[in-house]
Parts: structure tokens; C-alpha cells; sequence
């Protein structure tokens, strides 16, 4: 029993960690309708940021994440800018392929600048915790109360600012949302900004607990995408109950199959959902 | 008659020129290592040649294409390997193991649309990765099979034999299998099967308005894809003779991905030449070996930008821009695009009898 409760925990810090992700991705669809196939690059890039501010410059944690969150924002609207912003008027599977180009040139520049090994994040929070008999690190801790803090905070900035209010409306009804005098530029620039900035958050959060290298993001994108599937494009709650049902799928899955399979898991739910319901569990409109 | 039948006619000589050049190559080059590069630029193409079908002229991007060429490569490598099957008989069944698994995936997928299918098929060939890397019992996992036998000799009527560890019988296996994709691909997008994968491409809503049974036409488009990296999977196992998972990842996909786009998609030319000039540029840039894709991941979007029919594409538009300013009527009755209204006129036609 107690294994399972552990499994429920360790579920639960994946979970936050694929919701920031996720988060940042059903953003960009919402707005954009791209599948940035990058943003999972965007997230190794943070982790990188934050392991240079912590280890080569000596930053405090926290503010090594804020930091890399600002950096990693710029990165996003530059990459909007860039990549995206020029094909807005093209056949959809060429902003796919960019996506793709952007991927390749992130991964392989990650391995020229910084390496192809792996490298670990110095342990911040390293203490255990005895929570009615279920040990944590403090870490897993900082993961899922930050995540929730985060989801917290882009609750407000959606409802409460006038930025947010714009994201959400071009999101709901692109039409509308210009004749109301939306500038669309300035939304996308934003949705880019923040979503790379939650990558960034969610890199930092996670950085101690896993390992730091160049295609880090890779498995970890296509998780995002199996979620924000699951859970309708482009829908914010979806994204967040999708995510901690797939981190809790893989915890709970690995106490039945072995451990090389975990990474499966997420995928066959990907086929059987989409296999029954073609537009996502929690979808809004039609495919 | 079609644009593509016309240019043709008018390129005739250079084709019997190329196909003369394909069939002395061996005899010109005397590097084994130029042959051993146009080798496997042929077999690219090949597995391309599936990609171009299902993108180019169906306009579904599939991330999957890999795993089918992994598929047609472990079935050839299985096969010969462990079970002792004659090559020639593994051929064939790679291609239609690949073909099957195209059906399965493609039934399930190709009801999904655009974002989707495309999202989809990347898990699809994530799983067939991980799959292959997996099943250690039956593919060896990651160590890979190692020691593939070379397709069988075929004995000669006038005794002798044909022995493929000899490269230029490898050579001359390839060129054939890639002659008869291109002859395949051709008979197709001049067919009406092929005006109506453009239909499809064009628009899904108008295609199904004229009555074209959009689901059936893309599956079909994607088997025949699936089939076709069946068929390079199947001759890169007897032609390498080892096998490793990483061939089924979607990175290679992606090089492939690549390699279209930049010889142009949608046009019959564009694989053969995206797999030569990629490759050839990629040998010689050796020494960047991963980082590459610094130089390639942004050339890719560039490409998408400014090319998106890629250097092909680009030469075709070329083409007719000139002929337009010639004779500006009868070019304009050639101008290339297939238009779904044009396939509902041909069908009309055809149900008027």
C-alpha cells in the first residue's frame, strides 16, 4: 500500500512538471493553431539556463528560475517572430515543418555550445520529508506547490489583466477578437512569451530531480502533445487534468509493467483515447 | 493531356540520357565509396519517393515514415537472419508487413485531421521505436542484429551466378527498385487515384463534395507510402547487413523530411534529388556530423519560407514564367496546377461517357 501512495506522489510531481509544459503548448494552440514541435527544446533550453546561473554564476535557485523564465520569454517571441509570424498565411504543414526545423537547430545547438553529456542540477531542497509515513524529498515538494502557485498565478494574469483577457479572446474567436481592435501581433509575441517562460519555470522545477542534456526534450514534448490531446487543443483545463492523469498513469503503471515500458504507456493511451474519441476527452469543438 | 505527360515528351532525351548515365555509373565512378553514396541516395529516395506521396501530393504530414522503414528492415533482417529465409522471398514480405502495418495505423489515424494525424503519427513512430528497441527477443534491442546475410546469388542460365556482396550487383538491385518506384509513382499522380490525392491536398471539403471518398483515397495514399519504406527498409538490411533501432526513429523521418523538402514536394523529381544533393553535401561535411542540423534546422525553415516546393518546384515555376512570357496562351493551358474543379471536370466527363 504504501508503495502505491509513494507511486501517487512521484505521479504527482510528474504531473505538475508535464502540466507547466503543457500549459504552454495548448496556449500556442489555442492562439496560433501551430503544434510547436519545439517547445520541448524551449524546456531543455531552460534547464540549461538555470544549471549555468546556479553552478557558473552562483544565483540563488529561485532566482536563477526567474531569470531563465525572462530569458527563455525573449527566446519565445524571437522564435515567434522568426519562424512562425512569416508562415502565419501558409498551408498549416509547413508551420509543422518549421516547427521541426526549429527542433533540429535547438538539439543540435545545445550539443555544439554545451556538449552531448549529461550533466546533473545541484540539489537545492535535498531533505526528506515524512508525510504520514510517505518519505519525499523536499524537492518533489517545491515541484508540485510551485507548479500550483504558477497555474495560479497564469489564472489570474488570464482573468484579471488586460493581456490575459486579450489571449483568451483571440483564443475563443479569432473574428471577434479582431473587431474588437485586438492586435494580433502583440497577442501571439505575448502567448509565445509566456508559454516559453512556463517551459523555462517547468525546467528549473524539474532540473534537480532528472538529468540535464541536449535531446531532453524530446520524449517530453510528444508527452505534452499525448496530454493536450487528451485534453481537448487548446483547452486550459483540459491541459492541467490531462497532465495529471498521464503522470499519474506512468507512476502508477510502472508499479505493474516493467520498468522499460513506462514510456510506452503514455503513448498506447494516446491510441486508445484517440481511437474512441477522435477529438480528445475533454474537447470543446470538433476535430 | 496532364502537364507532367508533356514535359516528358519534351524532356525525353535527357531522361534516356539520365537512365544511360544511372545504368554506366558503376563503370564511371571507380571510388567505392562515391558508389557506396549513391547507393544509399537511391534507397533514400525510395523510402522518400513514400513520404512524397502521403505529404506531397495527399498533403498529410506523417512523422511515422520511419518506423514503416524499420518495420520493412527488421522483417528482412528477422527473416534472413534467424528463421534462414531466402532474401527474395523477405522482400516481398517486408513490403507487405509494412503495408499491413500502414493499413492498421492508418485506420486509426486517418480519421483524425491535420494537427492531429500529424501529432498522432509522430506517437505512432515513437512507439515503433521504442518497440523495436524494446523487444530484445526478437530484434536484439539496442546491440541490433548484426550479420545479415547478403541477398542470395541468382544463378545465371548460362551457368554462373549474380553475387550481391559484390557492390555493383548491390548497385544495379537498388536502381531497379528505385526505377520501378519512380515508374509506380508516375502511373499514379497521372492517374485518377493521383488527381484525387490532389483533390485531397487542395481541400479535403471540396474533395468530399464532389463525391471523392476522402478517408479511403488517404489511407490508400498512406499504405502505398508505408509500402515503399517497406521496400528501402527491406534493401538497406540486405545491403548494410546491420540493423540498429535508431533507423526507426522519427530523426530519421525528419532527414527525410528534409531531404523532400528541399528537393521539392509534390513534383516526381523532387525525392531523387533532395536524397542526392542532401546526402552528397551531408558526406562532405563529415567532420560536423550532428551539428549539421545547426546549419540544416534553419536551412529547413528557409526552405518552407521562400521554397516551399522546394528546388524542383522552384525550377518548374521557373519554367513557366518564361514559357508564359513566350507564348502567353498556350502556356497558360499547361500551367501545372491541378485544381480540384479539374478532377471534377475529368470525372464528369468520364460519367458522361
Amino acid at each position: 500500500m504504501e508503495l502505491y501512495f509513494q507511486q501517487l506522489l512521484n505521479g504527482l510531481t510528474l504531473g505538475s512538471i508535464y502540466c507547466l509544459v503543457a500549459l504552454g503548448l495548448t496556449l500556442i494552440y489555442g492562439i496560433m493553431h501551430i503544434p510547436n514541435f519545439a517547445h520541448g527544446h524551449l524546456y531543455m533550453v531552460g534547464a540549461y539556463c538555470v544549471l549555468f546561473l546556479c553552478t557558473l554564476y552562483g544565483l540563488n535557485y529561485w532566482m536563477a528560475i526567474l531569470i531563465s523564465m525572462v530569458i527563455l520569454a525573449v527566446i519565445g517571441i524571437i522564435m515567434e517572430r522568426l519562424v512562425f509570424h512569416p508562415l502565419r498565411d501558409s498551408p498549416p504543414t509547413n508551420s509543422f515543418i518549421a516547427a521541426v526545423g526549429a527542433l533540429l537547430f535547438l538539439e543540435a545547438g545545445a550539443t555544439v555550445l554545451w556538449g552531448a553529456d549529461y550533466r546533473r542540477m545541484p540539489e537545492v531542497f535535498d531533505k526528506v520529508v515524512n508525510i504520514f509515513g510517505i518519505m519525499a524529498t523536499q524537492q518533489r515538494l517545491v515541484v508540485i506547490f510551485s507548479a500550483l502557485a504558477l497555474m495560479g498565478a497564469l489564472y489570474l494574469f488570464m482573468k484579471k489583466t488586460l493581456i490575459g483577457s486579450t489571449i483568451e479572446a483571440m483564443s475563443q474567436d479569432r473574428e471577434g477578437a479582431f473587431l474588437v481592435g485586438i492586435d494580433a501581433n502583440m497577442v501571439s509575441m505575448m502567448t509565445f512569451g509566456v508559454a516559453s517562460a512556463l517551459a523555462a519555470a517547468a525546467a528549473g522545477l524539474a532540473g534537480p530531480l532528472f538529468l540535464v542534456f541536449p535531446s531532453m526534450g524530446g520524449l517530453l514534448i510528444i508527452k505534452a502533445f499525448v496530454i493536450i490531446v487528451l485534453g481537448g487543443m487548446g483547452s486550459i483545463p483540459g491541459a492541467v487534468a490531462g497532465a495529471y492523469i498521464l503522470g499519474l498513469a506512468e507512476s502508477l503503471g510502472a508499479t505493474v509493467f516493467p520498468a522499460e515500458y513506462k514510456d510506452l504507456v503514455a503513448f498506447i493511451l494516446l491510441v486508445i483515447i484517440l481511437s474512441i474519441r477522435p477529438t480528445g476527452l475533454f474537447a470543446k469543438e470538433g476535430r | 493531356m496532364t502537364p507532367s505527360i508533356n514535359s516528358l515528351r519534351s524532356g525525353k532525351a535527357i531522361y534516356l540520357a539520365l537512365g544511360l548515365l544511372a545504368l554506366a555509373l558503376p563503370y564511371i565512378i571507380t571510388s567505392k565509396y562515391l558508389l557506396h553514396v549513391v547507393i544509399m541516395c537511391y534507397m533514400y529516395a525510395i523510402a522518400i519517393y513514400g513520404l512524397n506521396l502521403i505529404l506531397g501530393y495527399t498533403g498529410q504530414l506523417s512523422l511515422a515514415h520511419a518506423g514503416f522503414y524499420g518495420i520493412g528492415a527488421y522483417t528482412v533482417g528477422i527473416l534472413t537472419l534467424k528463421l534462414h529465409w531466402s532474401f527474395w522471398l523477405a522482400l516481398p514480405a517486408a513490403c507487405i508487413l509494412a503495408s499491413l502495418a500502414g493499413i492498421l495505423v492508418g485506420l486509426i489515424s486517418l480519421r483524425l485531421k491535420s494537427h492531429y494525424f500529424t501529432i498522432f503519427s509522430l506517437c505512432v513512430g515513437l512507439i515503433l521505436f521504442l518497440t523495436i528497441e524494446h523487444w530484445d527477443s526478437l530484434t536484439e534491442g539496442v546491440r541490433g542484429l548484426i550479420g545479415v546475410p547478403p541477398p542470395n546469388p541468382i544463378p545465371l542460365p548460362g551457368g554462373g551466378s549474380i553475387v550481391f556482396t559484390d557492390l555493383n550487383a548491390q548497385y544495379y538491385l537498388v536502381l531497379l527498385c528505385l526505377v520501378f518506384t519512380i515508374f509506380v509513382m508516375n502511373r499514379i499522380i497521372n492517374s485518377m487515384v493521383g488527381r484525387t490525392f490532389m483533390a485531397i491536398r487542395n481541400s479535403e471539403e471540396l474533395a468530399s463534395t464532389i463525391g471523392i471518398n476522402v478517408f479511403t483515397s488517404k489511407l490508400l495514399s498512406f499504405v502505398i507510402s508505408a509500402f515503399f519504406a517497406g521496400l528501402a527498409g527491406a534493401l538497406f538490411a540486405g545491403y548494410i547487413r546491420f540493423l540498429g533501432p535508431p533507423m526507426s526513429h522519427p530523426n530519421m523521418t525528419f532527414e527525410f523530411l528534409l531531404m523532400l523538402l528541399i528537393g521539392g514536394q509534390g513534383t516526381l523529381a523532387g525525392p531523387l534529388v533532395g536524397a542526392l544533393l542532401v546526402n552528397t553535401v551531408t558526406e562532405s561535411l563529415q567532420f560536423m556530423q550532428s551539428y549539421r542540423y545547426v546549419v540544416f534546422g534553419p536551412f529547413l525553415i528557409l526552405v518552407v519560407m521562400f521554397f516551399p516546393r522546394g528546388i524542383t518546384g522552384g525550377y518548374y515555376s521557373l519554367k513557366n514564367r518564361i514559357r508564359l512570357k513566350k507564348q502567353p496562351r498556350a502556356a497558360h493551358k499547361e500551367a501545372p496546377p491541378v485544381l480540384a474543379a479539374d478532377h471534377a471536370k475529368t470525372k464528369s466527363e468520364e460519367l458522361r461517357g
